[in-house]
């Protein structure tokens, strides 16, 4: 069986007001973005609806990329047919068919705005569910709630033919909420929270800082590969890598064990905040979730936060520790995730950071560094990088290997 | 040739075996090194794992490597009781069990455990109602195999697993050497089984591995300190060739699980119609589904097993006794003694195992020089 199109509903959208058309708009050039390898698909934004014509592409494909594009409530793939009876009969037969297994329930649901078609919708309701009583088994028909809707809708061009309603990702088309930047670790949050910021549309770029040779290339690779997953939901992302080395370095000569943690933090959120400002965002975002660790109590945050003014979401701030690994397996970072490289935040970790440590000595123990230049050199030293969905950076050796099993 | 000897062991596969050779060539790191050649193999170790643990319907970290089917049945045994030993000091096992459990359960005894030894009945089966009537509240462990190595009978795990549902704090062990890859896995391992022991050469890989599967949570000693690989609770280096020609042949031995059984049953059903009501010849594995149907275990009065294994070899057929000694004592613990076979028959018994790899055709010809072999001898022996 062949789908002719996918028809799409926006939901969240429809509250938007004025803003509408852009939201529209964004949503169709996010799509197009996502499905250009298929140059026959047609896709039509309307106002309620859009509509992505097929001509041929196989549904099963596009289905996998739809299902990640946030701003699409639910979408259904849709046959067209010629508006005449035996032509609805064929098409409905060949859907239910297709979908139907043993012991569902349906009933068939008619919309009609082309109101001089021959036969009104109750008349095409009883028509088409007699015809498939007639020649499926075991088929039975319930009002409420029936497993199966087949929906039919006249309109004035052709009819339109459905009969599921797949959930899409929800929230909001990527680019809506305007820039921002991502401060990516490898670990288990900061990859859920960019997912969540993702999700209420803001375009992020990742803020990722290392530490050579503390650091190995393959912590590096592991984030950019996170990145890759996470591009699934947004099309290419930005990744920056920040060398960091010299910086801790530094604090790990001057300062006093108990302050490192703090004084590290700090940095890095100077630097996320400085590489905003170059790249036109207006936020920071990252994957602090609250009383996790020593840097994330409230009194660490206060001492961290210092630094600056901009605004700074904690997506996954109130989450558990549990609800962020069942999402992190949901969107496909965990297994990366909890690979076991060494990254920047763990190879200058103090034995006892301060979980309470006061802003007034973090700011005094700055002071006998040399910020600025540091800063400075940091930023001289950054590498952006494109990254695609999917694409892959780790040794792809084992993917290799596994032939040998 | 013609080879019934699949119980003793498999020939290798050769894809298994080009694994092996590939890993050893190019994944030769150790994987507990930290550099990039350890975690090659670190990470093919994993894969190996996972894939296994896939195919028996496990957890990854619930599969741990031995050395052999042996290590993993001493470990389960000797580990399991000195984990619990502060909780009772009973263990229950059955009187048909291979020697690496009943030596492994004799060596506790002298440790000061205290043990019961189930009888079976003439299908060398263990009886559930004798199983509850011996569970006391010492029990700590119990062993029953899945699949009889010498007759083939399937012990009836099912049940057992329904009665320990009420031990929760027993531990249950099941001994599936001979069992896996017969299409029979829910008759032999069902959620209650907390432990359970393979060996990698009874489905066609390099010998060498064995496998304990280890529920989540279950207490149990190591048996080898060192560096504590396998999670610290079986050192040494993981022999990391045929672990991963394991995990290959354990996929290819399982793809056609009902397939490869069905032609197993039908090699063995042709033979046993033929051996059927013929004067002289007792069969001990039945034509039913109590049964494994790889192994087929009957005896030719009057005719030591050890002669008849000789005279078929000489043929060119491989098979075997069902106890490698065939001498008195061989007997006296073997399975059909427990089975209450008289001992002048049961040292006339041979064991023919076979491999979905055997045809009708081998069936044919073994019948074809047997047939020979037992005109001979039955006249000797005034069977007819």
């Amino acid at each position: 069986m062949q789908y002719t199109e996918v028809m799409v509903r926006y939901g969240e959208l429809s509250t938007k007001g004025k803003n509408r058309k852009d939201f529209i708009g964004r949503l169709a050039g996010n799509i197009t973005k996502l499905l250009n390898d298929f140059p026959e698909v047609e896709i039509h934004p309307k106002h309620d609806r859009m509509h992505i014509v097929l001509n041929g592409a196989p549904f099963e494909e596009i289905d996998q990329r739809l299902k990640r594009v946030f701003g699409i409530q639910t979408y259904s793939p849709t046959i067209k047919v010629e508006k005449n009876l035996d032509a609805i009969k064929k098409a409905s037969l060949e859907l239910m068919q297709a979908t139907f297994e043993d012991g569902m329930t349906f009933k068939v649901n008619t919309r009609r705005s082309d109101h001089d078609f021959e036969y009104d919708t109750n008349q095409l309701n009883s028509i088409i569910g007699d015809y498939l009583f007639a020649n499926m088994d075991n088929l039975k028909v319930q009002m409420k709630k029936p497993d199966l809707v087949l929906r039919i809708e006249v309109r004035n061009d052709a009819i339109y033919i459905s009969n599921q309603l797949l959930k899409g990702a929800g929230g909001m088309p990527v680019g809506t909420a305007g820039k921002a930047v991502m401060m990516l670790s490898g670990g288990i949050d900061s990859p859920v929270a960019s997912y969540l910021a993702l999700k209420r549309g803001v375009d992020i770029e990742m803020v990722h800082f290392f530490s050579p040779p503390y650091t190995t290339d393959k912590a590096l690779a592991k984030a950019k590969e996170l990145t890759g997953i996470l591009a699934n939901y947004s099309g290419k992302i930005n990744f920056i890598a920040v060398p960091f080395a010299e910086i801790q370095e530094q604090i790990k000569e001057k300062l006093p064990e108990g302050y490192l943690m703090t004084i590290q933090r700090r940095f890095m959120l100077q630097l996320a905040d400085r590489i905003r400002e170059m790249r036109g965002g207006l936020a920071i975002f990252n994957g602090e979730s609250v009383g996790q660790v020593a840097s994330q109590t409230l009194e660490s945050m206060v001492a961290i936060n210092d630094v600056t003014s901009t605004p700074v979401l904690r997506p996954v701030a109130t989450m558990d520790k549990t609800e962020i690994i069942k999402l992190a397996e949901d969107i496909g970072t965990f297994d990366l995730s909890i690979e076991p490289f060494e990254d920047c935040c763990t190879i200058f970790a103090p034995p006892r950071p301060k979980t309470k440590p006061k802003l007034d000595e973090a700011r005094k123990l700055e002071d006998r560094l040399d910020v600025e230049g540091l800063i400075q050199r940091a930023l001289d030293g950054i590498e952006i990088t494109p990254i695609y969905p999917n694409q892959k950076f780790m040794d792809d050796q084992a993917q290799i290997d596994m032939d040998l099993l | 040739m013609i080879y019934f000897d699949n119980s003793a062991t498999t020939q290798v596969y050769l894809a298994a075996l080009d694994t092996y050779e590939k890993v050893s060539k190019e994944i030769w790191g150790n994987p507990s090194s930290l550099h990039k050649l350890g975690d090659r193999s670190h990470q093919l170790l994993e894969a190996s794992r996972k894939q296994m643990a896939d195919l028996l319907g496990v957890q990854p970290y619930e599969i741990f490597f031995t050395s052999s089917g042996s290590e993993s049945d001493n470990w389960a045994l000797k580990g399991t009781a000195l984990a619990k030993k502060e909780f009772g000091n009973h263990i229950i096992t059955s009187s048909v069990e291979h020697a690496a459990v009943s030596n492994s359960v004799r060596a506790l005894e002298d440790l000061g455990f205290r043990v019961t030894v189930l009888p079976v009945d003439k299908d060398g089966r263990v009886d559930p109602d004798d199983l509850k009537a011996a569970l006391d509240h010492e029990t700590i462990l119990v062993s029953i195999m899945g699949v009889n190595n010498e007759v083939g009978s399937i012990q009836p795990i099912k049940e057992i697993s329904q009665i320990l549902e009420d031990y929760p704090n027993v531990t249950f062990h099941v001994d599936n050497v001979q069992a896996l890859g017969k299409n029979i896995w829910s008759e032999v391992f069902t959620p209650r089984v907390d432990l359970m022991s393979l060996s990698s050469h009874k489905f066609h890989a390099p010998r060498g591995v064995g496998i304990l599967y280890k529920k989540a949570g279950k207490m149990i000693k190591p048996l080898i300190d060192g560096g504590g690989q396998e999670k610290a609770l079986r050192s040494s280096t993981e022999n990391l060739p045929a672990i991963a020609a394991t995990a290959k042949a354990m996929r290819l031995y399982l793809e056609d699980e009902k397939k490869n059984a069905e032609q197993e049953a039908k090699v063995r059903e042709k033979i046993i119609a033929y051996l059927k009501d013929k004067p002289g010849i007792h069969i001990f594995s039945q034509d039913n589904d109590k049964f494994a149907p790889s192994i087929l275990c009957f005896a030719l009065e009057g005719i030591r097993g050890e002669t008849l294994v000789h005279t078929l070899e000489d043929k060119g057929i491989f098979t075997s006794t069902t106890s490698a000694c065939s001498s008195r004592s061989g007997v006296e613990g073997s399975t059909l003694s427990a089975m209450k076979v008289d001992d002048s028959i049961a040292t006339g018994a041979i064991r023919l195992s076979f491999d979905p790899s055997n045809t009708l055709e081998e069936a044919d010809k073994f019948i074809d020089i047997f047939d020979d072999i037992y005109q001979h001898f039955a006249e000797i022996n005034h069977l007819k």
